[in-house]
């Protein structure tokens, strides 16, 4: 029996600040999909969506506020909820259905409208919630990428101009993708001209949040090869792995470490995507194009080592050699990443591997990486939700 | 006009006797695993089954895992100053617990001032003031005398 899906639609609706409802964006991003697939909607059995916190009651139960929008058909449903690895979750309950024979032809789905501002926790005294404890003693989310920013300067020797270089790359990047919210080139001077926000960190350091919706239809290699498609490019691996005790770098929303005095530390980012490379049984050197979650620019140059496209502490070697632009040995965030896009949470994982899709298709245009035949995502939720997909030809 | 008395932000979390300042953890009793912020309920090792726990004060010394500022105001519940003033933040490694814990750095200290790996101390200092109190919290300084 086969362990793989197919991806035989992609689909999304451009991220933006539009301040509409959320379902508008997935169900542009759904139609969208399903006219990739060349299938009917009447022909999806199963809806795997990803929910969002911040759209209320619709939101929560997002597989069937899609599948309402689109026309009740009376097809399976289920709804997912990791944080930003939530569109993982979703895929992956997509593919176990499929996998299990329990459906056919599956619409992975997650949109957002994202509030303006901070995302401020709820009020009063609360010690008992860590996010209430962090925010009361000044600790917010650019403090946790500054930290581990700061930390890769003094260990490694990464420069600010590194930093600035991920952003001018995936800006670069960026410029012709339809679904983008930012087009615009930026130089290593325009990041360091923009606010300080949390040193080393500046404000074109850091992604914003974003609206969008993004879909793909994914389906058994039988009824793949029944519609005449199969040659669609293939989920080959889906790692949603937590953490190991101890964890070995401090992550939001804690003020604190596991103690590892009784246990070995372990680094959750590299665990992730090992699972991954294990199941699809690839080496990182079969890797041809990879899209990870810049909340930062200096995180995305943790994800290269964390993925094993280089050595810990070398990701600024490719950096400098351009080996992670387009027309380097490992292009990485070819789509303009969340430097580009900012994140609409339950979407972005989704979003990611329909970027690898038309990149193994070769439609990708002017941000083409040529020949890629393997491609791997990776991000991470809050609360311990890893998230790494390994899509193949 | 009378000092306002200190009371902590956060009750149970720390405290100050004749050798200083220090957090409140607690340790399993079974495999010895600290926690910060203290955990009374059940071990999160894998390996461990304890529901037995002992208070603990925590190592007042550590050193640099990392640092930053904060040059935005933060949303409540930080209670900002009026005008805002950035503070300096570190994550320390403490001495002997094994786990890394985030706190801000005495006013004073900037981030020129700091290095992975430079050895720190935790003091309590006021981390805001309302009517009735200085309101103190933990905060880390550089070490002031490495043989002591």
């Amino acid at each position: 029996m086969s362990d793989k899906i197919a991806i035989i639609g992609a689909g999304m609706h451009p991220w933006g600040k539009w301040g509409n409802n959320f379902v508008t964006y997935g169900l542009k991003a759904a139609r969208d999909a399903i006219k990739d697939a060349g299938i009917k909607w009447t022909d999806v059995d199963f809806i795997s969506g990803a929910a969002t916190m911040r759209c209320g009651y619709p939101g929560y139960v997002a597989g069937a506020t899609f599948a309402q929008a689109l026309g009740w058909q009376g097809a399976e449903v289920n709804t997912s909820y990791a944080a930003c690895a939530s569109g993982s979750q979703a895929l992956a309950a997509a593919r176990a259905k499929i996998l299990a024979g329990e459906a056919e032809c599956a619409l992975v789905i997650g949109a957002d409208t994202t509030p303006k501002g901070f995302l401020a926790p709820a009020k009063g005294y609360r010690p008992e919630d860590p996010d209430w404890v962090r925010f009361h003693i000044g600790i917010t989310n650019p403090t946790y990428f500054a930290l581990y920013a700061r930390r890769r300067m003094d260990l490694y020797g990464d420069t600010l101009e590194d930093f600035a270089a991920v952003k001018v790359k995936n800006a670069k990047h960026g410029l012709e993708n339809p679904n983008a919210r930012y087009k615009k080139a930026f130089s290593v001077e325009d990041v360091q001209n923009s606010a300080m926000v949390a040193n080393p960190l500046r404000l074109m350091d850091i992604c914003a949040t974003s609206d969008g919706g993004a879909a793909l239809i994914v389906c058994s290699e039988d009824f793949a090869k029944r519609i005449g498609k199969s040659d669609a490019v293939k989920v080959a691996a889906i790692s949603t792995v937590t953490p190991t005790f101890a964890n070995e770098v401090v992550e939001m929303p804690d003020i604190a470490t596991d103690s590892a005095i009784a246990s070995e530390a372990v680094r959750f980012r590299e665990q992730l995507p090992k699972k991954a490379y294990e199941e699809a049984g690839l080496d990182p050197k079969d890797i041809d194009v990879a899209e990870v979650y810049d909340l930062s620019t200096a995180l995305e140059m943790d994800w290269y080592e964390d993925l094993h496209l280089c050595e810990r502490g070398a990701a600024s070697y490719l950096v400098r050699n351009g080996e992670t632009s387009l027309g380097g040995s490992i292009p990485v965030n070819p789509s303009g990443g969340l430097a580009c896009f900012g994140e609409a949470v339950p979407a972005q994982a989704i979003a990611q591997v329909c970027e690898l899709t038309w990149q193994l298709r070769g439609e990708a245009k002017d941000r083409q990486v040529e020949g890629a035949k393997a491609g791997i995502t990776a991000n991470q939720g809050l609360f311990g939700h890893g998230s790494s997909v390994i899509v193949t030809k | 006009m009378q000092e306002k008395p200190k009371l902590p932000a956060i009750e149970g979390w720390y405290a100050e006797d004749d050798q200083g300042a220090h957090l409140i953890g607690s340790r399993c009793t079974e495999c010895g695993t600290y926690y910060f912020p203290k955990q009374s309920l059940f071990c999160k090792s894998p390996h461990c089954q304890s529901e037995s726990f002992e208070e603990v004060p925590l190592s007042r010394k550590g050193t640099i895992w990392s640092y930053t500022d904060a040059q935005y105001q933060p949303p409540e519940p930080y209670v900002a100053a009026d005008p805002y003033e950035p503070y300096t933040i570190a994550a320390v490694e403490l001495e002997h617990e094994k786990m890394i814990v985030l706190g801000q750095v005495i006013s004073g200290v900037q981030v020129s001032d700091l290095k992975v790996g430079m050895p720190v101390e935790l003091v309590l200092d006021t981390l805001y003031e309302d009517d009735e109190a200085k309101k103190t919290i933990w905060k880390w300084q550089p070490a002031q005398n490495a043989s002591e």
